[in-house]
């Protein structure tokens, strides 16, 4: 008999309309992502209804795409993970809805998956977790440290106070007049400067594993103001340096001190920002230095994505965890083990 | 032929079976929950008490819209999956008709109503007896639609729950030529969406979005900053 399991994997957290199948958790057997990127640019940004309607247009046609991409019929899967929050709530009830839909004309069994697990999750496609792990899950909605004791054990050790990295990001992008979405700009304009501005490094409390973005950005914003109102001319470049330095020394340096305090067998990163050069090079080259494990999926497993929804979807699958037809779309949803 | 309708496009919740012409079960609630929460729970509940499996559907019918957006998208994602996993087809109502029905005999015009804020409405006028329309569905200040209305020198049946939000100006503007529906006929009823379905061409279940009838705020925005460059 064939002990192979096969979950569909459903997200639409935010501005991507995604569908995936894979297979023993482990394994991608198809994954369609389509994104709206360019429907929210002119906007400076994702505007929630616009994203929602979207979804509406996309959703049976990108699973529909995933089935015919792994050549698979809906009878062949054993259960439909999908994102249950956190996210946007109109956004999430459309892929909610689908889900339940789905797999109630299937008769399949239904799971509910936390994003930020998906996010962490997507590592197992390409490398298997070592417990204990330390995970960096870095996005523009998210920043978060989180300790895993074991499969499907999470404790959030840090998170921002305030804005998500990848937000700060877009926001210092908007003033430099960088096109949205403003990450990957400013990553490419700090590797062609010499002379970074020096900005500060919000390093909070000593013993605290939280974030805070929110002062550094406002101390880019004077820096722009006061030099134009001085007449003096700004160098992009130098801005954008400087403010990456000051994300990538902090981000860096609180999760080496957090795998170092809780002894993990591995890290890992994950969320669209750690799909950064900068904050990418500084932990492999700062890990290796420790002699800790570090890894960081491959760009689209970085990004949102549904496989990461399968992948931590066959997890809890395997565990027994199931949802009913009353699952509702949790933009505020906690994450919670799964033991 | 099986066929489930839905409606979730404002805060009641409407769902009916039917085997060929006859309606096997319906439910109306009026309870303000979530859809998101209760259609799908509902749905599976309704379809166990009639005994009819996901597989024995033949039709999937739906209220397209316009009215709340996040309602409108709800019933309209679980009716497109469900009609495209199970291969049948999906067949969609404007949900002004489907008011409208509940008016069905009246000797005039029917005009269903959805608040939509600041003086507007979804509306549109339909023909009694045979439901055609007279006014195509749209997003109107109400008074402009109203003043439309009474130039066509008709008793008008103003129907749905939020006639009565906009019942002063009708009455103002209308005068003795308005008539109101009663309460336990405003409620959109999935049955009459069945029915008024099996007229419709089945949609290409990809193609099936909502019938919003407005932009969104972000791109009416948008355009008005446009125009303005442009000056
Ligand atoms: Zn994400």
């Amino acid at each position: 008999m064939n002990k192979d399991r096969y979950v569909l994997g459903i997200e639409t957290s935010c501005d991507e309309t995604a569908a995936s199948i894979v297979k023993n958790g482990t394994e991608i057997v198809a994954n369609v992502v389509a994104s709206q990127i360019e429907s929210h640019k002119r906007f400076g940004g994702v505007v929630p209804e616009i994203a929602s309607r979207h979804h509406v247009e996309q959703i049976t046609i990108v699973i529909e795409e995933a089935l015919k991409q792994a050549e698979m019929v809906p009878e062949q899967l054993h259960a439909v993970a999908v994102t249950e929050g956190p996210g946007l709530v109109g956004a999430l009830l459309v892929g909610v809805n689908a889900a339940k839909a789905f797999a109630f004309a299937h008769q399949l069994p239904l799971i509910g998956v936390h994003h930020i697990a998906g996010h962490i999750y997507a590592n197992r496609l390409e490398q298997e977790m070592q417990f204990p792990l330390l995970a960096l899950v870095i996005s523009g909605g998210h920043t978060e440290l989180i300790y895993m004791k074991e499969h499907g054990s999470f404790e959030v050790i840090g998170e921002t106070r305030d804005d998500a990295a990848g937000e700060a990001y877009d926001k210092v992008a908007r003033t430099l007049n960088l096109p949205y979405p403003g990450g990957p700009h400013i990553d490419r304009l700090a590797h062609t400067s010499s002379n970074p501005v020096p900005f500060p490094r919000v390093w909070l409390e000593e013993d605290t594993y939280d974030f805070s973005f929110s002062g550094l950005k406002s101390a880019v914003l004077n820096y722009m103001h006061n030099a134009t109102q001085r007449g003096e001319e700004v160098l992009p470049e130098d801005v954008a340096a400087g403010f990456q330095n000051s994300v990538v020394e902090v981000v860096t340096g609180k999760t080496l001190r957090a795998a170092e305090e809780y002894k993990v067998q591995q890290v890992i990163a994950a969320g669209g920002v750690a799909a950064n050069k900068g904050l990418r090079n500084s932990l492999e080259k700062e890990f290796k230095k420790l002699g800790i494990p570090f890894y960081i999926p491959s760009l689209p497993l970085c990004t949102d994505n549904a496989a990461m929804i399968a992948a931590a979807g066959s997890v809890m699958f395997e565990k027994g965890i199931r949802s009913n037809m009353a699952m509702n779309g949790r933009p505020g949803m906690e994450m919670s083990s799964w033991i | 032929m099986i066929c489930l309708g839905i409606d979730t496009s404002n805060s009641p919740l409407s769902i009916a079976l039917a085997k060929d012409q006859t309606v096997l079960i319906e439910e109306i609630s009026n309870l303000k929950i979530n859809h998101s929460l209760t259609a799908m729970p509902a749905i599976e509940e309704m379809m166990k008490k009639a005994n009819v499996m996901p597989a024995d559907l033949t039709h999937i019918a739906v209220a397209q819209g316009p009215g709340s957006y996040t309602g409108v998208r709800i019933g309209l994602t679980i009716a497109k999956t469900l009609a495209w996993s199970l291969k049948i087809p999906l067949h969609m109502v404007s949900s002004l008709k489907v008011l409208a029905a509940n008016g069905q005999y009246f000797d005039g015009i029917i005009c269903p109503v959805m608040d939509a804020r600041r003086g507007t409405a979804f509306t549109g006028a339909y023909r009694g007896g045979t439901l055609e329309e007279v006014i195509a569905d749209r997003h109107s200040d109400f008074k402009d639609f109203l003043k439309i209305l009474k130039s066509l020198n008709e008793p008008v049946l103003f129907t749905g729950e939020d006639a009565a939000v906009h019942e002063k100006a009708i009455r103002e503007i209308m005068g003795d030529t308005a008539f109101f529906s009663a309460p336990q006929n405003r409620l959109p009823r999935a049955s009459h969406l069945i029915m008024l379905a099996q007229q419709t061409e089945a949609k290409d279940v990809h193609f099936a979005v909502p019938e919003y009838q407005r932009i969104t705020e972000a791109e009416a925005n948008y355009l008005k900053s446009q125009d303005g460059q442009s000056i």
